[in-house]
This record gives structure tokens, C-alpha cells and sequence, in this order.
């Protein structure tokens, strides 16, 4: 392995080391303090190995993870989300009697599975990036273990998301048997061929099916409102964010590598979702008397904004579409956490109210939180000071330039809708109230976290040049510098079990007989 | 600078009243008074500098990069039109806090901060010339407006909030989706890709184009006007907000609506706007008759007036839509003068309820025995609303209805039935209200305070009647451009 791109690699280096020493140390000596400092240590360790890394990019690490810039941007976004969960988790956590380490534990292990995915290049890491996020997930929904709500949460999401594995695993295999290519370069350079290979097509519809479950996409949603609702507030923002980041940017990467992007199957496919997700999400969220069900259904609604962003910006070139998707991500992880953050601070182990009644007159018990949640909503309603505003202004821009009009209109109604519903938080938080909802006092790491993410919506939402410049990336891979003429060995063994997860769940007939040797050719 | 500053202070000074408000009641009133005088004092300069100006037409300009993605720029600049707008804005800011002296006890400090801030959203959008500022601006007023009736508003205040930020939120959405259009539609045509209002007046668009364009922006501000059928969130909104906040909306907030007609709508879409013209009169002459007629059956005071305003801004419609100078120049007139006499009247309803507890006219009558002074006030407004002659608003739909013959003697002359039906309001108000037996055994007439602020308010609404010259000179340059559009670029 060359020495660049072991360097380049610093970043997941740091972050599996620390999941490690954080493991032995909960060992030898369990101390919640030092299980959550010991965490911002090493997610600050991690950014600030992504800063160091920053100049050296792209870079294609191995042939499985390709670094560039579009993963150096959404790297610095999912550990800064994490660093602000593991704050609230602090605040969360810290009254409950015994073994709360290991959330900080699967909070890092689930970051390292998002930030592989952000990496990803090739199916095995799509797949095991998925899987570690996956499983680290589990145990943290369900991590309030004497609730029933949680545990029904976690039982959930366990038998949805193994269901959605499946279908991504079977999916891969079905586009493998076909192509014999798992390298997402390599498919694209073949091309995918959806409209004359069915197979393949089925295969991409399988992937798509498992993607649009972890971005609960409508139809595949059914899971987010009580998943959301059932986890710990803080976990809840750690799904809604970190996960959905993760996984859409891979998918952007895929459907741009494979050259699918600007498929019309695909994308008349994907434009029906966006209106369902759209149309269903904000519609569902009006009936909601939970805060973390309207924030579920006002997710799956961002989630169809974004998904209309997707296929608009498609017609409209590369660029656009990381400028678009990365800015809209980074809105979007900023808004949810803070507002989930509200939630978090409010509750602890032992008692979470999300009524929406149990706001009423937050905003003369403790104004500062208030606030954060009104900047957050009016964020998520997208009114201009805050940055969900340009975010919405984006998925405006690029659905006028493509004239896709159908889903314009899709989402002026589910804006109309979306403002009545986050208006309605607002309004009940402005009543004064006779018997106020007793809440733990708000804990110093969950208040600075707080406030800080509320500067950042407003200081985005004014002046955001520089979001606008960090999320415009360049994703396809002609740029990138190959570092990996010495790890032929390496990553065929890892292709070789790639192939033996495939051929476990495929026919092994369908198998091409060679495999192909996924090396690039030595002119590039 | 000066154009920068305005907005800074008034941005400052609202947090600073939400800041001193924690310390004394009086405070965040007395801060909001000097914020706005210091604004005034930047502004009032300006107007002496307005006779110098021989043949330009932006008196001042700032220009600065903002987000170079988009070539978006913060881009302020003011003209005459913005000028009378301006100090309007902030003259009217100066009555509310002053009306709002004793009526706001909760939270003074909050409800100076949002009361500036609408302020400062409210000079935005007439100082802004990128049309995505302009946007921003639009759409920032809104929040602090939803505050101030949401938290200060009477019992039905809920809704009313809810009604008037859903309204004008989604007319808004079709306006950003109207401007973006055009960005790329300019870009398409020049490759560049500006939101710039200069540059965008010299967009290449196809007729049936900019006739889509068009509807977008007419959408955001007819229903902002508000003109018939888009006014149903205005009657709710005046009744349930607060004084301070009606004088906002009616004396302000709706002239951005007119405004956006004059600035955006006529020049962008010269060609697109003369074909429209028909509707926009048939609405203008519809919104005076059916605004009047409404107002007429109200029994709720506050109510009656909002109808009231529907009315008035029909005449603005039609005068913006008439398109010559004459009717032009009635519009900006009827926009200041209409400012004024809301103003008084909401003032004089708020007053009212104060004291009584009830805006209900039926709970009403033999006041003027009581309380003379309110009475002869009223009567002052009541009479300036319906137009008579010596008053600003009389000038102002002469003024637009001399225009709009020309152009359309129809819509013209149905708009003109609107002067008979303002007495039968206007008259209805006085005879309820102060007419007839003393439905009480005492009220307290108005104070020095009150008085005071309606003398002001008087004062210039005589002063726009009988010297309109004065108002009419500044806002010419500006005017004369609009009406010599049609003609520069025909279709």
C-alpha cells in the first residue's frame, strides 16, 4: 500500500482505531465522561485528519474507496453530526444507572459505516459500509431497553432493514450475474445498460428498493414514523441525519459512476417517488400529534425535495447535482439535528415527551430552546435567514432550469402543506400553559451544541458562499489518481468474497466462469 | 452607505429593545423611538437631495457581491418612489409605537424587536433591486408579522396568523418560482446568469413567456394588495392584531403589494402587462365596489376598516394598470394617503377597544357627547377615507380615476361608483358610533398622547391634500420612466 494512500485513509484509520481503544478502555474501567470525551476526541481527531488529507485529494485509496473532494464534504458532515449527537447523547444519558458506555461505542462504529459509504467505490464496500451502519443502528434504537417503545422501534427496523439487505444483496448479485463487474468504474465504463439488459434492470430495481428503505422514500416508509418516535431523541437525529446523508450521497455516486443517472427509466421511476415521498410526507405529518412523528413525515418529505433536486439536476449536469444534493444534505443534517436536539434536551432515559402538547408555553419556560426549535422548523419550512431556505431555493432553481413542472408543483403544495404543520409547533410553543411539563434542566454539552447549530443555520442561511463552494464537487472518477498497482492482491481477495457473499445468495450458474480482474488499465 | 445603514439600525435597534426590555418596560419603547428617529434623520436629507437630481433616476445606490454562485448581489438602491415609501414606513413605525404606549403591557421588549424587524424587512423590500433580495426581504417581514399577531393579537389571533403567513407564504412561492424563471430564461438569452433588476429589464422574452411570468409576480402581489378574491386573509389579520400591528399592516405592509406592481410588474413585463391590463382594472374595479360593500355590512369596527382597505387598493390596482402618468402618480398617492387614514382609523378603533373591551358597533353609540375629541377625529378620517376634496386620498383617486379614462372608460367608471359608496361606510361609522343616545355613562376621551399622534396624522393628511405637489414632484422621475414604457417597447 502506498504511502499516499494509506495518508488519505488517516481519517477511517482514526476513527476504527478509536472505536478499539474506546472498546478496551470500557473494559478495564467503565466512566461515562470519559466514554463521551474519549469520543469528541477522536471525531475531532477525525476532522482534523480530513482537513490534513484535504490537498492530497482525489485519491483512489483502494480500488474499493475512491477519496475526493465529494467524500472529503460529506466525511466533514457526517463527523460533525455525530460529534453534535455524541453531545446529546451526553446530555441524554447521563442520569441512566448502569452500561451506557456503548453508546458512544455504536455511535463511532456506525460514523465509520457512514463514512465508508460516502468512500464507497465498488459494491462489497456499498454493501459492508451499509451493514455497519445497519447494525450499529439496532442496538442503538433500542438502546433504552426497559421501554417497550424503544424495543419495538429496534425490533423493527431490525426486520425491515435485514428484509432491505436482502434485497440490496440479491439486487447486486442480479447485476454481477449479468455485467461480472462489481467496480462502480468499471460498470460505468461498460455501462449499465438498463434498457436493453432486464436483468441488470431488475438488479438496479432491487438496489433501489433497498436504498429508498435506509431513505424511507414513500411506498417504503412505513417504518420511520415509529422508528423515529420509539428511539432515544437522540439516536432519532442520528438516524434521521447521519443515516439518510450517507446513503443518498452513495447513492448520487453510484447512479453517476454507473452512468444511470441520466437513464429515463430511472428517472421517471425516481420522479414517482419524489411526488409519492412529497405528497405523502407532508400530507401524513398534518395528523401527527407526536413532535418526532411530524419531524418523521417532514423528513420523508425533505427526503422527496431532495429526490426532486436528484432527478431535475440529472437533465442538468454533474456539478449541479453534487452542488445540489451536497447543500441540501448539509441544510437538512444541520436543521434535523437541531430540532431533534430540542427534543433530546427536553427529555432524559427515563421519560421523553414529544406531545406536542407537553411545548405548549416552551417558549416562556426556557426561550433559549424555543427558539432553536422555531429557527429549526421555520429552517425546515425553508423562510430565507436560515439555511433551509437556500436549500429549498436549490431544488427551486434546478426544477425551473430542468422544467421538470410536475414535481415543482409537488413540491409548492407540500410547501404550502409543510408550513401549516411547523407553524402549528411554533403557535402551541407560544402558549402560555397553567401546569408546565416538568424537563430536566438543560445540560451544558446539549445547550453549547444547540446553540451553536442554531448559529449555523442562521449564519448559512445569510451567508452561504462558502457551503455553496465546499458542496460542489466534481463526482465523476476520470480525475481521480490511482494509487493501487500494488494492492492487485489485496483487492482481488476482497473481490473474490464479494463474489462468494453473491454467490451464496445468487445461482452460482448465473456466474460468469473468469472474474474479472477489477484492475485499471495501466494507461489511466 | 446611508441606504446600509437604515437597515442596520433598525435591525439593532429591535435587538436591542428585545435586550432592554429585560431590564424596564419603558425602555424597549423609548429604544424603538430612537431607532426610528435616527432613521429618520438619514432619511429626510434625502429629500432636499431630490431637487438637485436632474435626470437620473436612483438617488442612491449600493451595490455589493453577496453569493457569486447565482450572481446574486446585495443590491440596494433608492429612487422616489422608494423615498415617499421610506418615510412612510418609518413615519408610521414612529405612530405605532406610540399607539402602542399603553395597549402592549406582556412582553414590550419582544414586541418592539419584532415590530422593528418588520420594519427593517419592510425597508428591504422597497430599498432591494436583486430580485433575490427582494424575495428574501419579502419573505423576512413575515415572520416577525406573525409574531406580533400571534402573541399580542385579540381572541381569534390563532388562525388569523396562521391565515395571513399561509397567504402570503404560497403567493410568495409562485413569485420565487416567477423570478427564477426569468433568471434562467435571461441566462438561456445572455448567458448570464444575474437576479440583478437592471440587467433583467433588458431580458429577451418570448410574449407568452412573460405573460406566465407576469401571473406569478401578480399572484404574490395581489394577494399581499390584497385584491378581490385574494383578501380573505385580510380581514382576519387587521381585526386580531394589535393596533400597532394593523397600523403596520394597513398603512405598510399592503403598500409592498402595490409597490412590487409598480417596480416589478410594469417595467419587467411591459408588453405581457399591457395585454393583462384588462383584468388588472376589472379586479381593481371589482376590489373598490366589493371591498365597500363588505365594509358596509360589518359590525366589527376593526373589521369595517379592513374592508375599507380592500377598497382603497383597488384604486391602486387600477391606477398601476392604467399604466399613464396621471393614473401612476394617483396610485403612489392613494398609497401614501391610504397609509395615513388607515392608520388614524385603526388607531382611533384601537383606542376604542382599549377602553371598551369590545370592537362590536352595536355595543356603541352617543360617544361624540362623551368624548368630542375622538369624535371630531373620526369624523376627520372617516371623511378623508371617503375622499374628500382637500384631503391626500381625494387626490389620489382623482387622480387615478382622470388616468384610467383615458385608458379604459368601463372599469373606469365602475371604479368611479366606488366614490358614492365610501359616504355610506364611512357615514354609517359616525352615526353608529357617535350618533344617538349614550350607550355609556362615561368614556375617557383621548389623551395627549393620542391626541398628539392624530394631530400628526392630520397634518399630513392636509398636507397631501392641499399641497400634493410636494409628493408628486418626488416620485415624478420615476413615474414618467413607468409610463413612457409601453411605448419604448411595444409589445
Amino acid at each position: 500500500m502506498t504511502v499516499p494512500a494509506v495518508i488519505a485513509l488517516l481519517p477511517w484509520i482514526v476513527l476504527t482505531g478509536a472505536v478499539v481503544v474506546l472498546m478496551l478502555a470500557i473494559a478495564i474501567r467503565r466512566s461515562f465522561p470519559v466514554a463521551f470525551w474519549g469520543t469528541v476526541v477522536s471525531l475531532l481527531g477525525t476532522l482534523a485528519s480530513l482537513a490534513w488529507i484535504r490537498s492530497d485529494l482525489p485519491i483512489a485509496a483502494t480500488s474499493l474507496l475512491r477519496i475526493d473532494a465529494y467524500t472529503w464534504f460529506f466525511g466533514i458532515l457526517l463527523s460533525g453530526s455525530a460529534l453534535a449527537v455524541a453531545c446529546l447523547c451526553f446530555a441524554y444519558f447521563r442520569k441512566r444507572e448502569n452500561e451506557n458506555e456503548e453508546i458512544f461505542l455504536l455511535l463511532l462504529t456506525a460514523t465509520l459505516g457512514g463514512m465508508t459509504l460516502v468512500a464507497s467505490n465498488h459494491f462489497a464496500m456499498f454493501f459492508l459500509g451499509i451493514e455497519i451502519l445497519t447494525i450499529s443502528l439496532f442496538p442503538m434504537i433500542a438502546y433504552s431497553v426497559r421501554a417497550s417503545l424503544p424495543l419495538e422501534a429496534g425490533i423493527k427496523y431490525l426486520v425491515l432493514s435485514g428484509l432491505a439487505s436482502a434485497f440490496l444483496l440479491f439486487g447486486m448479485a442480479l447485476v454481477y450475474g449479468e455485467l461480472g463487474l462489481l467496480s462502480f468504474e468499471q460498470i460505468g465504463r461498460l455501462g449499465l445498460g438498463l434498457e436493453s439488459r432486464p436483468l441488470v434492470l431488475t438488479g438496479v430495481l432491487l438496489i433501489l428498493a433497498a436504498v429508498g428503505f435506509k431513505l424511507s422514500w414513500v411506498p417504503f416508509h412505513l417504518w420511520t414514523p415509529d422508528v423515529y418516535q420509539g428511539a432515544p431523541a437522540p439516536v432519532t437525529a442520528f438516524v434521521a441525519t447521519v443515516s439518510k446523508s450517507a446513503v443518498f450521497a452513495l447513492w448520487l455516486r453510484f447512479l453517476v459512476d454507473v452512468q444511470a443517472d441520466r437513464s429515463e427509466i430511472l428517472a421517471c421511476l425516481l420522479g414517482v417517488l419524489a411526488l409519492a415521498s412529497v405528497l405523502a410526507g407532508n400530507l401524513l405529518a398534518l395528523f401527527q400529534q407526536d413532535l418526532k412523528r411530524i419531524l418523521a413525515y417532514s423528513s420523508i418529505a425533505h427526503m422527496g425535495y431532495l429526490l426532486v433536486a436528484l432527478v431535475a439536476a440529472g437533465r442538468l449536469g454533474h456539478q449541479l447535482l453534487s452542488e445540489t444534493v451536497g447543500f441540501y444534505l448539509a441544510a437538512y443534517t444541520i436543521t434535523s439535528i437541531a430540532a431533534f436536539g430540542v427534543v433530546s434536551a427536553l427529555s432524559d432515559d427515563t421519560r421523553e415527551d414529544a406531545n406536542v402538547d407537553d411545548y405548549q408555553g416552551l417558549f416562556w419556560r426556557s426561550p433559549g430552546l424555543a427558539t432553536t426549535l422555531t429557527v429549526a422548523l421555520l429552517s425546515l419550512a425553508g423562510i430565507p435567514l436560515t439555511v433551509g431556505f437556500l436549500g429549498k431555493f436549490y431544488v427551486f432553481a434546478v426544477a425551473v432550469e430542468a422544467e421538470t413542472w410536475v414535481l415543482l408543483g409537488a413540491v409548492l403544495v407540500g410547501s404550502g402543506i409543510g408550513l401549516y404543520y411547523y407553524l402549528r409547533v411554533v403557535w402551541i410553543m407560544l402558549q402560555p400553559t397553567e401546569k408546565p411539563v416538568p424537563s430536566p434542566p438543560l445540560h451544558p454539552a446539549a445547550g453549547s451544541m444547540l446553540a451553536l447549530l442554531t448559529g449555523l443555520i442562521l449564519a448559512l442561511g445569510v451567508f452561504p458562499q462558502k457551503l455553496i463552494e465546499a458542496a460542489t464537487n466534481e463526482l465523476r472518477p476520470e480525475s481521480v489518481t490511482h494509487n493501487d498497482a500494488e494492492l492487485a492482491t489485496v483487492m482481488r481477495r476482497l473481490t473474490d468474497m464479494a463474489a462468494s457473499m453473491v454467490s451464496e445468495v445468487g445461482p452460482r450458474s448465473a456466474l460468469p466462469a473468469p472474474l474479472q480482474p477489477a484492475r485499471f488499465s495501466p494507461d489511466r | 452607505m446611508t441606504l446600509f445603514w437604515l437597515l442596520l439600525i433598525t435591525l439593532v435597534g429591535g435587538i436591542c429593545a428585545a435586550l432592554t426590555g429585560l431590564w424596564r418596560a419603558e425602555a424597549p419603547r423609548i429604544a424603538a423611538l430612537i431607532t426610528l428617529g435616527l432613521d429618520l434623520l438619514l432619511v429626510l436629507p434625502l429629500f432636499a437631495g431630490m431637487d438637485s437630481m436632474t435626470n437620473q433616476i436612483w438617488l442612491l445606490q449600493l451595490d455589493w457581491a453577496w453569493i457569486p454562485r447565482f450572481g446574486i448581489r446585495f443590491h440596494l438602491a433608492l429612487d422616489g418612489l422608494s423615498l415617499l415609501l421610506v418615510a412612510l414606513t418609518l413615519f408610521l413605525g414612529l405612530l405605532a409605537v406610540g399607539c402602542s404606549w399603553t395597549e402592549i403591557r406582556e412582553r414590550p421588549g419582544l414586541f418592539h424587536f419584532n415590530l422593528l424587524w418588520t420594519l427593517a424587512g419592510v425597508l428591504g423590500v422597497f430599498l432591494a433591486l436583486d430580485l433575490f433580495l427582494f424575495f428574501f426581504f419579502w419573505e423576512v417581514m413575515l415572520v416577525p408579522m406573525y409574531f406580533l399577531i400571534s402573541l399580542w393579537g385579540h381572541e381569534n389571533r390563532a388562525y388569523a396568523a396562521m391565515k395571513f403567513f399561509l397567504f402570503t407564504q404560497i403567493s410568495g412561492l409562485f413569485m420565487l418560482f416567477a423570478i427564477l424563471a426569468l433568471v434562467f430564461l435571461h441566462y438561456q438569452s445572455s448567458r448570464s446568469l444575474t437576479f440583478d433588476y437592471s440587467q433583467l429589464l433588458h431580458a429577451d422574452l418570448d410574449p407568452g413567456a412573460a405573460r406566465w411570468l407576469l401571473l406569478g409576480f401578480f399572484l404574490a402581489f395581489a394577494v399581499k394588495l390584497p385584491a378581490v378574491p385574494f383578501h380573505t386573509w385580510l380581514p382576519d389579520a387587521h381585526t386580531q392584531a394589535p393596533t400597532g400591528g394593523s397600523v403596520l399592516l394597513a398603512g405598510i405592509l399592503l403598500k409592498t403589494g402595490a409597490y412590487g406592481l409598480l417596480r416589478f410588474v410594469l417595467p419587467l413585463f411591459p408588453g405581457a402587462a399591457l395585454d393583462f391590463a384588462p383584468i388588472g382594472l376589472g379586479l381593481g374595479g371589482l376590489s373598490i365596489l366589493y371591498g365597500a360593500k363588505l365594509a358596509f355590512a360589518q359590525s366589527d369596527f376593526k373589521r369595517l376598516i379592513a374592508y375599507t382597505s380592500v377598497s382603497h387598493m383597488g384604486f391602486v390596482l387600477v391606477g398601476a394598470f392604467a399604466g399613464n402618468r396621471e393614473a401612476l402618480q394617483g396610485a403612489v398617492m392613494t398609497m401614501l394617503a391610504h397609509g395615513v387614514s388607515a392608520a388614524a382609523l385603526f388607531m382611533i378603533a384601537g383606542a376604542l377597544q382599549e377602553r371598551l373591551h369590545t370592537r362590536e358597533m352595536g355595543n356603541m353609540g352617543g360617544f361624540w357627547t362623551l368624548a368630542p375629541r375622538l369624535g371630531a377625529i373620526t369624523l376627520f378620517f372617516a371623511v378623508a377615507s371617503l375622499g374628500m376634496p382637500g384631503l391626500g386620498n381625494f387626490v389620489g383617486e382623482f387622480l387615478v380615476l382622470l388616468g384610467g379614462f383615458r385608458v379604459h372608460p368601463g372599469w373606469t367608471t365602475v371604479a368611479t361608483l366606488g366614490l358614492i359608496v365610501a359616504p355610506v361606510y364611512a357615514l354609517v361609522v359616525i352615526q353608529k358610533v357617535f350618533h344617538g343616545p349614550p350607550r355609556l355613562a362615561s368614556l375617557s376621551d383621548f389623551g395627549m398622547r393620542e391626541t398628539g399622534l392624530m394631530l400628526a396624522l392630520i397634518a399630513a393628511s392636509v398636507w397631501m391634500g392641499l399641497y400634493p405637489r410636494s409628493m408628486l414632484a418626488v416620485s415624478e422621475a420615476t413615474v414618467s420612466a413607468l409610463a413612457r414604457l409601453p411605448a419604448q417597447r411595444g409589445t
